[in-house]
């Protein structure tokens, strides 16, 4: 409806850092607040490496 | 009416699609506009999704909108995250697509541009596409099980047993024939070597950034090191022209290959974090950088292919891949047609970011029409280099002869004319001393997007593209080598804990090592054997990699016709089941052919007992005749195995009849695995971020 160049743009950088996994830590952080609380929250440099942990231990890449 | 006026709009679409590719494939004269390829390509994508697809979603598989996925259920946001469907696509297209659909199209070409193309085409929609379609919904409807686990759950422990053996050895030919193309690539080229090696500090200084200084931001970490690439590109240059650095960087074959094993041990046994991952994200933003450039470049420059629409190789003596057209079409263009491999993504990571089961359908089969589109490109740069140049970069110099004279007047006899200035000049504009017997792939199609981003960007930067062209895709070849290896560790491990146990810990140290360095050496074996092959290796390893990776994809379409009779829908069998039966007979014929045929440049029998011959007259000499013996052991090593892929794809065809059968018939199958019904309703609703 209001699709000017500055909300694609703005769109353009949301899916950008959903992809990419660049706002991963702030959506784990944003989901954890709400869901426990009571728990201690990773820090930016430990869920980074839990991540890629779990993405690489299974088949993520092809030929 | 606007039902009429859509339809009418999409039926306006597929019968253009049709009459551009009838336009290729009835299309006569000297060369053909890329254009046609393309809009082929969209129409026929663009119907088949609309129309196929989506019948098969709604009738088949009957996909409900209402049934709550794994992801929204267990929704832990770790491994299983209700993502938004485009996000979904874009993670499940950058794990599917890598160097396959470059590598295969551009080995087919020498079958001409028409061959391909068709395949590429209706291989995607009816084949491909389906297949990683279906079992993304079997997954999904079965919290994300790989497909080792369904073959359990739905057929039994033999089917299991035989689905998990065979991708082991899968991954040992993908990572074996990968490594082989990018030795290929780097053969003797200093500024090649260098790029590719600064991949690997450029690639642990991001990692280093990514941890540490800068924890978890990837984009800004991404963009360091595409940065950096770029640098070692253009330093590329200098260091190959400067007399003391130039020579440090330029290896033959057999270096490079101890170098690239030697590599993938380091890669696999050290953490992730530092040189896996984070090359992993620069190479998926060049990936998908470089395909929409070249496409965008194709789109606007609209190139002419000078390939002929047949070539007289269709026969089968072709000098890039031996064989005829039936088979050898079918298993050489694996990735981009038809891919198993696919389901080994499809079922896994992401169906646990499936959100609702109606982007089923965009996920599964749109990525993979997309990567489709990917093979069609790679086969159009390869087509639009003088079919001349093509055959001289891609046949080995066991078949035209070693020297520029004897390859191009043995390349013009064939009525590809080429000459020995051209191809030097050829070369020095691309900077390297020569690009002559250069197979594998890679360097052709570097070569052609060259030549097409050139044409587009600017003559005076040729030797720059091809260089960035080898860099990018040795930049996602070593990662499927990391990523391979690694995964080819964990199935390793898996299966060898069945034995001794403490050999299954996959978190201690010593069985990693223990195992990395199994693993490696097996690929390892056949790279060294493929880089010591004076017919290329190539001409070897890569038919048997398509043969297994086409029998993986019967076996995955074996599975997925199991799980859709068992659902009650037998009368629809045929959606899996033919593509199924088509690959089942094909790989098999192929299998048979690469046993026993009389052409020792097809029959692996047949060649060693010519090798075996020629060794025994005497008639070898020098590094042909240090060769032969490991040779001959190695060809009829590569009989045992594809005899071993036959039978684990007979046995899995076995099972999937014999348990539809009987569920048919109403006796006792395994039964459906299926996790229970749960309305997306009854959930508690999702708010904040953490659903994306």
């Amino acid at each position: 409806m209001m699709a000017g160049p500055a909300h694609f743009l703005r769109t353009a950088w949301t899916v950008l850092r959903e992809v990419s996994g660049d706002a991963a830590y702030e959506n784990y952080a944003a989901r954890h607040r709400e869901r426990h609380p009571d728990q201690p929250l990773l820090d930016r440099e430990a869920f980074y490496l839990s991540e890629l942990d779990r993405r690489w231990s299974g088949v993520n890449r092809c030929c | 009416m606007p039902k009429l006026a859509q339809n009418l709009i999409w039926i306006v679409i597929g019968v253009f699609g049709a009459a551009c590719l009838g336009g290729i494939a009835l299309h006569r004269g000297e060369t053909i506009n890329a254009l046609w390829f393309i809009a082929a390509a969209f129409g026929i994508y663009a119907v088949s999704y609309r129309l196929y697809a989506g019948w098969i979603v709604t009738r088949v598989l009957v996909a409900d909108p209402s049934r709550a996925t794994p992801a929204l259920r267990i929704n832990d946001g770790r491994d299983y995250v209700p993502t938004h469907r485009w996000i979904t696509f874009g993670h499940h297209f950058a794990a599917i697509a890598g160097a396959g659909p470059l590598v295969g199209p551009t080995l087919a070409a020498q079958f001409g541009y028409l061959p391909g193309t068709l395949w590429l085409l209706t291989g995607a929609v009816i084949g491909g596409c389906v297949q990683d379609m279906v079992v993304l919904w079997a997954s999904t409807r079965r919290d994300g099980r790989t497909l080792g686990q369904m073959a359990r759950d739905e057929l039994g422990p033999v089917a299991g047993g035989a689905a998990l053996v065979g991708t082991l050895l899968i991954m040992v030919l993908i990572v074996a024939v990968l490594g082989l193309v990018v030795v290929n690539a780097m053969k003797h080229s200093p500024w090649g070597t260098f790029t590719v090696a600064m991949t690997i500090p450029i690639a642990i200084l991001v990692g280093i950034y990514m941890r540490s200084i800068r924890p978890g931001r990837v984009l800004e970490g991404s963009l360091i090191g595409l940065a950096l690439l770029l640098l070692a590109t253009v330093g590329g240059g200098w260091v190959a022209h400067d007399p003391v650095l130039g020579p440090m960087f330029n290896f033959d074959g057999p270096a490079l290959a101890l170098m690239v094993i030697g590599y993938g041990f380091f890669a696999a046994i050290m953490p992730v974090w530092l040189l896996l991952a984070p090359r992993d994200y620069i190479s998926t933003f060049i990936k998908i950088g470089a395909i929409l450039l070249l496409a965008f470049a194709v789109v606007i420059l609209r190139p002419e292919l000078h390939m002929p629409a047949l070539t007289q190789f269709t026969d089968g003596t072709g000098p890039v891949v031996a064989g005829g057209l039936y088979p050898f079409l079918f298993i050489t263009i694996a990735c981009g047609a038809v891919s198993g491999f696919h389901a080994l993504i499809s079922a896994g990571t992401t169906p646990k970011l499936i959100m609702s089961e109606k982007d089923l359908r965009l996920v599964g089969y749109g990525s993979m029409a997309m990567e489709s589109f990917v093979g069609v490109m790679a086969l159009i740069a390869a087509c639009v280099l003088d079919p001349g140049v093509y055959f001289a970069i891609n046949s080995s110099a066991g078949i035209v002869g070693a020297t520029l004279e004897t390859a191009t007047a043995t390349i013009t006899s064939w009525g590809f004319p080429v000459t020995a200035e051209h191809m030097q000049e050829l070369a020095t504009a691309m900077g390297e001393t020569t690009l002559l017997a250069r197979t594998g792939g890679a360097p052709s199609l570097a070569v052609g997007m060259a030549q097409i981003f050139a044409g587009a960007f600017g003559q005076n930067l040729l030797a720059l593209w091809y260089h960035f062209a080898i860099m990018f895709e040795a930049l996602f070849i070593l990662t499927a080598v990391d990523a391979g290896t690694r995964v080819g560790r964990f199935m390793l491990q898996d299966l060898l804990g069945n034995i001794w146990k403490p050999l299954g810990d996959t978190k201690a140290r010593g069985p990693a090592i223990v195992c990395s360095a199994l693993f490696v050496a097996s690929w390892g074996y056949f790279l060294y054997i493929g880089v010591i092959d004076p017919y290329g290796g190539i001409n070897i390893l890569w038919p048997l990699f398509g043969i297994s990776n086409q029998m993986l994809a019967a076996m995955a379409l074996a599975i997925a016709t199991t799980i859709i009779v068992k659902k009650g829908k037998a009368a629809y069998a045929w959606v899996t089941g033919l593509p199924m039966a088509f690959l089942a007979v094909t790989t098999t014929y192929a299998a048979w052919l690469k046993l026993f045929d009389p052409n020792p440049r097809i029959g692996f029998l047949a060649g060693a007992n010519a090798l075996e011959g020629k060794l025994a007259a005497g008639s070898l000499s020098g590094k042909a005749l240090e060769s032969a013996p490991q040779l001959i052991f190695n060809q009829r090593l590569d009989a045992g195995l594809t005899v071993f892929f036959i039978i684990v794809l007979w046995v899995m065809i076995i099972e999937m009849a014999r348990i539809s059968l009987r569920h048919v018939q109403g006796q006792a199958v395994p039964a459906l695995s299926e996790a229970p019904y749960v309305d997306v309703a009854s959930l508690p609703q999702p708010t904040g971020a953490g659903g994306h």
